[in-house]
């Protein structure tokens, strides 16, 4: 099917429009954050650098980040853990329930987050558990755990056996087979797993909102409370500028190494 | 491989040795932390929310009874009109939503698999996934700005004698809502329309089908996997979300009621109304299994 010249020019035209739609707020929120007027109007009144400063000096900004990078550190760790222990349960042994595995790891993604949320948050209440930076990597590990898996999963299925086979033959019991073999044939797959895990937890504000409890801030939820009181504005315009530009890394890594966290 | 291997001797060895001929036990060892992680903390937790869905609060001081049994809760919800009104609002816009990115994902998902040469597809590529990295509370914001009084849009609309919305209008939840979902549609579409073999559209055309017959005939059918599986995304996503339309709109959304009475410290109502979004996302999924999304996610 060869698609006519006036089809062709439409479809141009309708997909730079979209990219267009996907990036003009992200253009907008660019813009303000060197925007000099404490009141968001547009166009802006001019340009500054002065809220760059004032954001690196805030401390509830470098509380909250590192609440975030705490939160995702744990989580990734979590989740790379148990998502590589279970990918390697599914490939490696054929048992009742193992097509379960993978939806009982993707039920937290695929529900509606406030779900998760509600659900982690009305059972620490229940037995008693204060909400904080604990309750926060228990629940983003739990929405993470997926990711590992699957990037885990579908490297080892990529992975021949053979050399493993000859490590055991060799000698190598299962600790060092997997220490020298397994481990290092997966490295890329955890790398871009990770990457992924930790991007969710650091952007994740649906379930946090719910197990964060009111002392403990991430950085989505300082954003969250400080778009509400318009004399933050400013601030959060630098927090969102300098967040965007922090998205070009992961596609910049996932680009390299090649893996399936582009998606 | 350079360090010679560790001697044969240790414990380690002996217990790789002795788990060697025990493929249960290792089976088990590798699953028991992956499993009992997500039964406990999840599982458990939904067991947990639905008790309290049955559990009775008290009426002079709310506080909620464990184990006192009750269908209070399940009575307020169904009673109560705005409970109604809420949920068919947020199932609307979820739908609308899907709608919304089907329309804006066909076209571009269409010209990157089969109109765009190798540099461009790559390009646009990267650019579909790029603003899924860029943080969710930082792309609502943005729209809050556009929104807002004196924002971009009231300055684009005014000229030509259009009034801009404004903050409050749910018309902005399914604008803000369609925005950030997008790429989750795009993607499989892409994906789905890369997997029709070229051949099958040169056999329709030999067989005399015109391109929009093509399209309709043969290309449409062999796309329902994909784009269905792109609305489980945006499906669900709108429809456990609570922090978009409290940010862009007055109009409450079920999350809204979940988070706002978990808050409130009427759980048991929290609770019994969670079961909504869950049974409606798993009838989602029964359906979307049949029409074979599953195996293009």
């Amino acid at each position: 099917m060869t698609e006519s010249r006036w089809v062709r020019i439409g479809l141009r035209a309708v997909s730079f429009g979209v990219l267009a739609f996907l990036y003009l707020p992200l253009l907008i929120v660019t813009i303000y954050a060197f925007n000099p007027s404490r009141i968001q109007t547009w166009p802006p009144a001019g340009f500054t650098l002065h809220w760059f400063g004032e954001a690196a000096a805030n401390p509830a900004i470098r509380g909250a980040l590192l609440n975030s990078l705490l939160a995702g550190a744990g989580a990734t760790a979590i989740a790379l853990v148990l998502g590589t222990l279970a990918a390697l349960a599914v490939h490696r042994f054929a048992f009742f329930g193992r097509d379960t595995v993978s939806f009982l790891f993707v039920l937290p993604i695929a529900l509606p987050g406030v779900v998760t949320g509600i659900a982690l948050r009305t059972t620490f209440q229940t037995v008693g558990v204060d909400l904080g930076l604990m309750t926060i990597i228990i629940g983003h590990a739990t929405f993470c755990v997926v990711i590992a898996y699957n990037n885990v999963v579908a490297r080892l299925r990529r992975l021949p056996r053979s050399p493993e086979e000859a490590s055991a033959d060799l000698g190598a019991d299962t600790w060092t087979t997997f220490r020298r073999v397994t481990l290092p044939g997966m490295g890329t797959a955890l790398l871009s797993g990770g990457l992924l895990a930790f991007a969710l937890s650091f952007d994740e504000i649906i379930v946090t909102n719910f197990t964060a409890g009111p002392g403990t801030r991430t950085i989505p939820i300082w954003i969250f409370t400080a778009i509400q009181r318009p004399s933050e504005l400013p601030v959060v315009n630098v927090v969102a500028f300098v967040l965007i530009l922090f998205s070009a890394i992961p596609v910049y890594l996932a680009q390299r190494i090649g893996g399936d966290a582009g998606r | 491989m350079t360090a010679p291997l560790s001697l044969p001797s240790s414990r380690a060895h002996r217990f790789a040795t002795w788990l060697h001929r025990r493929p249960r036990v290792q089976l088990g060892l590798l699953l028991s932390g992956p499993v009992g992680w997500m039964l406990l903390a999840y599982f458990g937790s939904l067991s947990i929310l639905l008790l309290n869905a049955f559990w009775a609060t008290d009426s002079f001081s709310g506080q909620v009874q464990p184990f006192r049994w009750s269908l209070d809760a399940f009575g307020q919800i169904l009673t109560n009109d705005v409970y109604r009104t809420i949920a068919v609002r947020t199932v609307a816009v979820a739908a609308l939503v899907t709608l919304t990115d089907l329309l804006l994902a066909f076209p571009i998902a269409y010209y990157m698999a089969r109109v765009a040469g190798p540099r461009v597809r790559r390009f646009m590529v990267i650019a579909v996934v790029m603003p899924l990295w860029a943080a969710y509370l930082v792309k609502v914001y943005a729209w809050r700005t556009i929104l807002q009084e004196n924002g971009f849009f009231e300055w684009i609309l005014t000229p030509f004698g259009i009034q801009a919305p404004g903050l409050g209008e749910i018309a902005n939840s399914w604008i803000v809502l369609s925005y950030l979902w997008l790429p989750y549609m795009i993607l499989p579409i892409y994906a789905g329309f890369e997997r029709i073999p070229p051949s099958l559209l040169e056999a329709s055309a030999d067989l005399g089908g015109r391109a929009g017959i093509t399209f309709r005939r043969v290309v449409l059918p062999l796309m329902v996997p994909a784009a269905v599986a792109g609305s489980i995304f945006t499906f669900s996503l709108t429809l456990g979300d609570y922090i978009t339309p409290d940010l862009v709109s007055d109009a409450k959304f079920i999350g809204n009621v979940i988070y706002d009475n978990s808050s409130l410290g009427n759980v048991p109502l929290a609770a019994a109304y969670s079961l909504l979004p869950i049974l409606i996302m798993i009838g989602y999924l029964l359906v979307a299994r049949r029409l074979g999304a599953f195996e293009s996610l």
